[in-house]
């Protein structure tokens, strides 16, 4: 009954007036899905991850009318001077919106505006670098809403943060969405883009977001997602980006909310010199399910990547992290680093972690290392003997053990924002500011 | 101030004290010595409530309390205070944080209120000074990449910010240079008063030309031998253990 479904909501889209270069692709994609159907634990990039339980589920396509405001969002703002563009239940809200801010030069709008504005450049782009043969970017191609655009031209740079906020409000119950991000960064180009996440009632919901990523050479882009959905949420998020010559790609991914989250971070190192650091924190509780999965490809010489994922698992909940780091047989030099720490602060909590490295270069220096742990019983000991109570030395180690990869987020604002998130989890709602236990 | 009586106690399977008995008053400091494996750490972590050890006999008394009754961190609110042999690495918490939570805690389970950051501060100022620290130390990871001088220093910080009634200095001496053991003996010494007491637990009696104890004892085979003043330590120096291992056989 679910591709029928699907194919019906696919066919009542196509209605919409498009342009003459994206229907086809939408229809390809849509057939792909359909023979593809959702993934299941049969395939070896979901053992660990099942879509069944969400597979036969009629959500609609779209929500209904929503009466979310701009106060409702202040919490989630991080920082309201920051250019923010909102897909509300999926689809771009203008009056929740503010894109006044936006750093000279760049470009930051829906994608429907995009479609209309900026033809030559959406074609050029759109659908280059998901190309993966993955049925859940497929859906995404053949089912999307609403998306955003966002453009940063030959050697513009900004330090500015675009945010592209994706909220799910009560409307959003029993719904699909499938928002939908493109990046394009021309040579020398500087921008940083956050992405969150967020569930504002408990309702059940599907999210299914493809990000494409364009990295021009000597460009960088920092991206960083946050992903505090419903817990009664279904999310997986697809982000394929492409790197030339010199250029930087900076992923952090934060997991903290669904009932079931995937990730998936896939990078190409397409030419000479380039770089990229893909970091991520999970937090765990409940029966949360939490799944990464990244990939980075080293198809030219010279280039490095940077890998670091940490946990922390509490009750019922399940993680897994899959990282994979290919080679080619070209990519002399290349300087690979990952590494994937759990804690687990429950005898019911689970990790699969799975480092892949797959390396056909023989000049080449690429390490992996995983951990999981459970608490410092010396540290412990150590804060309890000081007269730290043990709950609070418990919390200010599991604390810790987390923000230690916070530390990698180059800005103060984000990364301020995630510590105090992280510190709301572990540490109470406490008298201590998000920095406290890093205090100078 | 401390009764120890009979004390026995256990690393899993095996008996590491063997009957202790020690009565430590206020205003004195006690050295202990004794060769490796006599129980002398194992001393000094009992008494600090280490999870790694059972008592098995015997009792505890501080102040006239039920020691071996309290959690670690009640201890350390009563007054007792453990320098570690190997001071615990906590990435992730600053020193300052780490420092201050556990001053707070001090003054609320003593009935007092939380201080703040920049009060703190004030406090800090002047402690530093007896360890001859820099305040750049505050900032970093709590003994995350610090040298063994620099640990044992923060040892004593901590216990001039807590400013325990018993301190228990386990092997502080080891794997110091003679600037650094100067500097952390000198900052024990400055620490000195006549209502707080200190067991100094050390295999050589280097650290003892500085910190002068008013008793020696000597722990063998997880018991007191041999209990003396300060000129014990010097025959030790002079002699070794074996002769008096052979006549604690004899």
């Amino acid at each position: 009954m679910s591709m029928t479904h699907w194919q019906a909501a696919f066919a009542a889209r196509i209605a919409r007036d498009e342009p003459q270069w994206l229907a086809p692709m939408r229809a390809a994609a849509m057939t792909s899905f359909n023979a593809l159907g959702f993934p299941t634990t049969a395939l070896e990039d979901w053992n660990y991850t099942s879509l069944s339980s969400i597979a036969e589920v009629p959500f609609t396509v779209g929500a209904s009318a929503s009466s979310t405001t701009v106060a409702d969002l202040t919490p989630y703002m991080i920082n309201a001077e920051w250019p923010t563009i909102v897909l509300l239940n999926g689809s771009y809200s203008p009056s929740l919106s503010s894109l006044d801010s936006i750093p000279a030069g760049m470009l930051v709008m829906d994608l429907a505006q995009a479609t209309r504005e900026q033809p030559a450049l959406m074609q050029q782009h759109f659908g280059t670098v998901a190309t993966s043969e993955h049925a859940m970017t497929s859906m995404n191609t053949g089912l999307m809403q609403d998306g955003v655009f966002v453009h940063v031209p030959k050697h513009v740079e900004s330090e500015t943060p675009i945010h592209i906020l994706h909220v799910s409000d009560a409307a959003a119950a029993m719904s699909a969405k499938f928002p939908r991000t493109l990046i394009v960064a021309e040579a020398f180009a500087k921008a940083t883009v956050l992405e969150s996440f967020v569930g504002m009632a408990d309702v059940a919901y599907f999210t299914n977001h493809v990000a494409e990523v364009v990295v021009g050479e000597h460009a960088t882009i920092t991206h960083t997602k946050i992903q505090r959905e419903s817990d009664l949420a279904t999310h997986v998020s697809t982000t394929e980006v492409h790197q030339a010559r010199n250029s930087h790609y900076v992923n952090f991914s934060m997991a903290m909310g669904s009932k079931l989250s995937r990730t998936n971070v896939y990078t190409v190192l397409d030419g000479d010199g380039g770089g990229v650091t893909l970091n991520g924190l999970y937090l765990g509780k409940g029966t949360q399910h939490t799944d990464h999965q990244t990939r980075i490809e080293h198809a030219q010489p010279n280039c490095f990547s940077r890998e670091l994922y940490k946990g922390v698992l509490d009750d019922a909940s399940h993680a897994v992290f899959n990282g994979k780091v290919y080679v080619h047989p070209i990519a002399q030099k290349t300087d690979g680093k990952q590494s994937n720490h759990t804690l687990l602060l429950s005898p019911d909590a689970r990790i699969d972690t799975k480092p892949q490295l797959e390396i056909f270069a023989d000049d080449v220096r690429c390490t992996h290392g995983a951990t999981v742990g459970r608490m410092d019983e010396a540290g412990l000991f150590y804060m309890k003997s000081r007269g730290v109570p043990a709950e609070t030395a418990r919390r200010l180690l599991t604390y810790a053990f987390a923000a230690d990869v916070l530390e990698t987020i180059e800005n103060e604002t984000v990364k301020q924002a995630l510590e105090q998130l992280t510190l709301e989890r572990y540490a109470g709602s406490g008298n201590n500011t998000a920095h406290a236990a890093r205090e100078h | 101030m401390l009764e120890i009586s009979n004390l026995t106690a256990t690393a899993g399977e095996k008996d590491i004290l063997k009957g202790i008995n020690l009565t430590v008053n206020a205003g004195e400091v006690h050295a202990i010595m004794g060769p490796n494996g006599s129980g002398k750490s194992t001393l000094a972590q009992v008494l600090a409530g280490h999870p790694s050890y059972e008592v098995t006999g015997g009792t505890v008394h501080f102040e006239g309390e039920d020691l071996l009754e309290l959690e670690p961190e009640e201890r350390a609110h009563k007054g007792v205070f453990l320098a570690f042999q190997y001071p615990i690495e906590i990435p992730g918490v600053s020193n300052a944080y780490f420092l201050r939570s556990a001053y707070n805690a001090m003054r609320v389970a003593r009935g007092g209120e939380e201080v703040d950051p920049m009060e703190f501060l004030d406090v800090m100022e002047e402690k530093l000074k007896i360890v001859e620290m820099d305040d750049a130390m505050l900032a970093r990871s709590v003994n995350m990449g610090f040298s063994g001088g620099e640990k044992k220093r923060n040892e004593i910080l901590q216990m001039a910010v807590l400013e325990p009634k018993l301190a228990i200095l386990d092997e502080t001496d080891s794997g110091l240079d003679i600037d650094a053991l100067r500097v952390v003996a000198e900052g024990v010494n400055k620490l000195r008063r006549p209502d707080n007491a200190a067991i100094v637990v050390t295999h050589y009696q280097r650290l003892l030309n500085y910190i002068i104890p008013d008793f020696v004892h000597v722990l063998a085979g997880g018991r007191i031998i041999r209990s003396g003043g300060k000129e014990l330590a010097l025959e030790l120096e002079e002699k070794g253990y074996d002769w008096l291992l052979q006549e604690a056989l004899a």
